[in-house]
């Protein structure tokens, strides 16, 4: 039974430790707490923001789930919080003390493991209790318990090389969870292995947090997978991206433990976090296609590129086509076998360009859509032109084209436009999207030696003008 | 599933453990043992030697009688190895520094770039001077001269090996090491060292096989008119050469080859194929390095022992080290300290810099005058017209010979090892018979010279065509046979791009070591007949025989600066097409 091996871990590591050892805390108490953290990186134009006015508070006893999409600057959260990278303003404290350094009361779980190949499976276990100087026989005694206790007995001398992804991850659970860290922070640690190994795993480790006598007082999972965050969390931090990470509602889980996915509860609750992270923030427009006047208001800062290639949004335009221009999106993942998120940059890039809309947990074809979807090549471009030259950044590359008597300009000249709103990673993002776009509608092409736009004469781009 | 429980097995005592594998032993563990004994008693033997007394007015006699071929190998090669761990220490220490400090890191990393470009032969002069005066009266000088050039060769390889490796940490190791709080000595030795490790034993091969060229051309040298002589190798055939005694140069040459070999054999494939286990990789690599010296070392028990009786010494270490502190960053920094820290540091450095720069001007200019610079620039130029034959040729005549045995996994593995033993087979050693054969056929050592300095340039061409080829991936060749795209238009569109990333690599590998070998292949000497070419090399072999420091100083600063001139406007831009063009 899982239990006594727990015991056993908890009695004598408990007593080892010679860094301080704070007393234990009693449920409730806070542990970690974040007060208007902002992270922002360096811009042209001075900071951009990826993280504003952030408060949170992580007790004792609770599992915090922080869920966003990729760019909600979620993963960023979690490294203020452990220490490992500094917030631009606001403060994080751990237990009441302000931060100066990586925080002595957390420990990581990383997305990739980070293993390192060169150390035994025991030897990467015990790492944290060396860098704590453990004596060897005591860490080593630590370690083989710690071992047992997440099913890695009978490894302790493999490589990581030699270990599936399931095992991995194992020995990164294991080389958190031997230091006893107050609070465990995971980053996406089941987004890298398949279903089946994520799902046991996750199974595994919610009985042992169940059983009460889990290592660490407390847990903060990042992850962007709905299901996984209602099934573990007691709390959900949903993070919005736009426009850039703010909290945009937290949800109670009152489900009890262990949670039956097939409960209409479970599932209302799926719905319910669905809609929140899909959902426009209550002052911005209305979704789908904007009327004339919005959309001279829609700029380049306002209105970024999601990153999605034509051939994806297209794909997901004919798979929605084939069900009659409407359905529900939560279904079509699950049939191709993907997390919704994971379709969340096509259906953006959808409704930005007029092709969809949400409604409810649908996404609905416009007519264009529909007509963009069943057309055949040359059509498609011809519809695809029409919308995506609306689109700001691809109509400011377009008119800045026009503007030239060489019909040329230095993709530098887009790329300090752009670096105002956004970090140079974002774009670099921009630039690669708006060009598979324009080259898509045969707007522009893009020449990556000269590094240099020029207009793709006598194109279907004349057309999309109209 | 739930998770296992249980205890672990139930060890015996560690005593009993090693006593049972003490009784095990073999005969593999006796043969190891023996061939350590010997080592070590070679090495104290040859050791000796290097303390022995010697005043700069004795003259040098050196002893050709082949028996002592042996000593002088041995004397060789210790002398290569001390370098080597020179270079290793003198890497951990300058990488580290430039990689964890910012502001060394400015100066640091772009004074690399230009010692790697300076032609180091030039500097021999300086550095058998100084070391002379450092131990007066004994040998010692002589040979920290000779390990000193050798070391120049080898360590800024390594160093920017390592360099590169600890500033592209993965993101997830650094974040490992700081969240779990690892101490800072954890996380050089069981982060940062095993992931430049790689890295680090190749760099240190090739640099290795570079070496030798040094030994041969340190071990025997004239300064400031006066002969200097080590016993070695290099002297061995030196004094061959001067007696003009073409049997014995012979016997040298078989001595360098077969330390060339065996080095390769005994030390460098072990050590690739142990340096194995730092691959960064997820799962097992289908083509790994092998070795039947390191299977052997394997089989026995030794390595274990070893080991064991080496834990509580680095236990040890790890809690005195403890004193270096927690691998953390300060989440704040004091934006004003910063600063004033930043125009602190550069005011100093810069004051430093000017101040010898002045200085320098002086001296040149009370000597010489700076119209010192005017002739060797000139020079410059012939020896640069040298370079571009050099390669050109070497192109023409290696890329498609490369590619031929690239294409050929067969021919690659008869190739491979020979072109590689005879990259760092010293090309120096072989010019007396080229000296011998331009006197037969009467050949001018200014076309020969460039001759002399493709002896050992052009197999880094040879071998990264042969490289590049083995990169372009079957599908595509298959696509092109498919297609029926052949001759011209299968080099043009195939064969050429696949190849020019790892061939701009060789290329500037190239060029950069016949700049090098210029020094020694401009001016030549046999049994007593010595050529002279005009061009910057020769210019720069004259000053150091002369001792005239005015002259080597502009030499050495002119041919630096057409070395990272050429490097900055030609290779770099072609490494920046290769990267953006071609990248396979």
């Amino acid at each position: 039974m899982a239990l006594k091996a727990l015991r056993k871990l908890r009695t004598p590591a408990a007593t080892t430790g010679p860094a301080v050892t704070p007393p234990p805390a009693a449920d409730g108490d806070a542990l970690l707490e974040a007060v208007g953290l902002t992270k922002s990186y360096a811009g042209a134009d001075g900071d951009l923001p990826v993280l504003s006015g952030i408060d949170l508070t992580v007790r004792a006893g609770e599992i915090v789930a922080l869920l966003g999409k990729s760019g909600s600057g979620k993963s960023t959260l979690l490294r203020c919080l452990a220490g490992l990278i500094p917030a631009s303003s606001g403060a994080v404290a751990y237990r009441g003390e302000p931060l100066t350094g990586a925080n002595p009361g957390t420990a990581m779980v990383f997305q990739t493991f980070a293993l390192l190949p060169w150390l035994t499976v025991r030897q990467n276990v015990e790492l944290g209790l060396e860098a704590r100087g453990v004596p060897a026989d005591e860490r080593a005694r630590a370690a083989g318990q710690a071992i047992d206790l997440i099913g890695l007995d009978g490894f302790e001398s493999a490589y990581p090389k030699e270990l599936s992804g399931g095992m991995r991850q194992r020995v990164g659970f294991a080389r958190a969870l031997v230091v006893e860290p107050d609070v465990l922070m995971m980053d996406e640690p089941f987004s890298a292995l398949d279903v089946l190994t994520a799902e046991n795993l996750r199974g595994e480790l919610m009985e042992l947090w169940e059983s009460g006598q889990f290592p660490t007082r407390a847990v903060v999972l990042v992850t962007h997978n709905i299901e996984e965050a209602v099934l573990m969390a007691d709390r959900i931090v949903v993070l919005g991206s736009r426009p850039y990470g703010t909290i945009r509602e937290t949800v109670e889980v009152g489900l009890d433990r262990p949670r039956d996915r097939e409960a209409p509860a479970f599932q209302e609750l799926i719905d319910r976090v669905y809609r929140i992270m899909t959902g426009r923030p209550k002052e911005s427009r209305i979704p789908g296609r904007a009327e004339g006047a919005d959309l001279d208001r829609r700029t380049v800062a306002g209105t970024p590129l999601p990153a999605a290639t034509v051939d994806g949004l297209s794909g997901l335009a004919e798979l929605v086509a084939h069900r009659g221009g409407r359905c529900d999106l939560a279904d079509l993942a699950d049939e191709l076998g993907l997390d919704v998120d994971d379709l969340l940059p096509q259906v953006d890039a959808l409704e930005l360009l007029g092709f969809a809309s949400i409604a409810g947990d649908d996404l609905v074809l416009s007519e264009p859509g529909t007509a963009f979807a069943e057309a055949d090549v040359q059509t498609s471009k011809t519809i695809f032109a029409a919308a995506a030259v609306e689109i700001p950044l691809v109509k400011l590359i377009t008119n800045s084209l026009r503007q030239q008597p060489d019909g040329a300009v230095r993709a530098g000249f887009f790329r300090d436009l752009l670096a105002h709103h956004f970090t140079s990673e974002q774009v670099e993002r921009q630039l690669e999207t708006a060009t598979d776009w324009g080259r898509y509608a045969e707007l522009y092409a893009y020449d990556a030696e000269p590094q240099e736009y020029r207009l793709d004469e006598g194109a279907a781009g004349e057309a999309g003008t109209g | 599933m739930s998770f296992k429980t249980g205890g672990a097995p139930p060890r015996a005592p560690l005593s009993s453990r090693l006593g049972g594998r003490l009784s095990r032993m073999s005969w593999v563990d006796i043969v190891v043992a023996a061939a350590v004994l010997v080592l070590l008693y070679l090495v104290l033997r040859v050791g000796q030697g290097t303390t022995v007394r010697f005043s700069t007015d004795q003259s040098v006699v050196v002893d050709t009688d082949p028996a002592r071929l042996p000593y002088d190998a041995a004397r060789s090669l210790l002398r290569m190895f001390v370098a080597l761990a020179a270079s290793v220490v003198f890497t951990f220490a300058y990488a580290y520094a430039a990689a964890k400090s910012r502001r060394l890191e400015r100066i640091l990393i772009p004074a690399l770039d230009i010692l790697q470009s300076v032609p180091v032969l030039g500097f021999l002069t300086v550095a058998v001077t100084g070391f002379i005066a450092l131990f007066p009266g004994s040998l010692l000088g002589l040979e920290c001269a000779s390990i000193f050039a050798i070391f120049t060769s080898q360590a800024w390889n390594m160093t920017f090996a390592f360099y590169h490796s600890l500033t592209s940490l993965p993101r997830e190791l650094d974040e490992l090491s700081r969240s779990f709080r690892f101490t800072k000595w954890m996380r050089f030795w069981k982060v940062e060292v095993p992931a430049g490790t790689i890295g680090l034993v190749w760099n240190g091969m090739m640099s290795f096989g570079g070496g030798w060229f040094f030994l041969v051309a340190s071990e025997a040298i004239s300064v400031n008119n006066k002969d200097y002589a080590l016993p070695g190798v290099g002297s061995y055939a030196g004094a061959a050469v001067a007696d003009g005694d073409l049997g014995k140069v012979g016997w040298a040459v078989l001595t360098m080859a077969v330390m060339v070999i065996g080095v390769n054999f005994l030390f460098w494939r072990p050590l690739t194929a142990w340096a194995e286990r730092f691959k960064n990789e997820q799962s097992e690599a289908h083509e790994v390095q092998r070795s039947v010296v390191l299977d052997f070392l394997r089989r026995s028990n030794w390595p274990r022992l070893i080991g064991a009786s080496l834990r509580p010494v680095g236990r040890a270490l790890g809690r005195a080290a403890r004193v270096f502190g927690t691998d953390d960053r300060p989440l704040t920094v004091d934006p004003t300290r910063r600063r004033t820290g930043d125009l602190a540091f550069g005011v100093v450095a810069g004051g430093l810099i000017a101040w010898g720069l002045v200085d320098l001007g002086r001296y040149l200019d009370n000597r010489t005058g700076l119209g010192v610079f005017g002739e060797p620039l000139l020079l410059g130029l012939v020896t640069f017209a040298r370079v571009v034959v050099l390669v050109a040729v070497a192109t023409v005549v290696w890329v498609p010979i490369g590619v031929r045995i690239g294409f050929s996994p067969r021919l690659t593995r008869i190739a491979q090892p020979i072109v590689q033993v005879l990259a760092s087979f010293p090309a120096n050693f072989l010019f007396p018979l080229a000296v011998w054969f331009f006197l037969k056929t009467g050949l001018s050592i200014d076309v020969g010279g460039i001759l002399l300095m493709a002896l050992g340039a052009q197999w880094y061409i040879l071998f990264n065509a042969i490289a590049g080829a083995m990169a372009i991936p079957t599908d595509l060749r298959e696509a092109m046979d498919d297609l029926g795209v052949t001759g011209r238009q299968r080099w043009r569109r195939l064969i050429l791009p696949g190849v020019f990333p790892s061939y701009v690599t060789g290329g500037i590998t190239a060029s950069g070591g016949a700049w090098n070998a210029s020094i020694v292949s401009e001016v030549v000497t046999f049994g007593g007949t010595t050529l002279t070419a005009t061009g910057l090399g020769a210019y720069i072999a004259e000053a150091t025989a002369d001792g005239d420091f005015p002259r080597l100083i502009a030499g050495v600063a002119v041919m630096s600066l057409y070395v990272v001139g050429l490097n900055r406007l030609l290779w770099r831009r072609l490494y920046r097409l290769a990267d953006t063009r071609y990248a396979l």
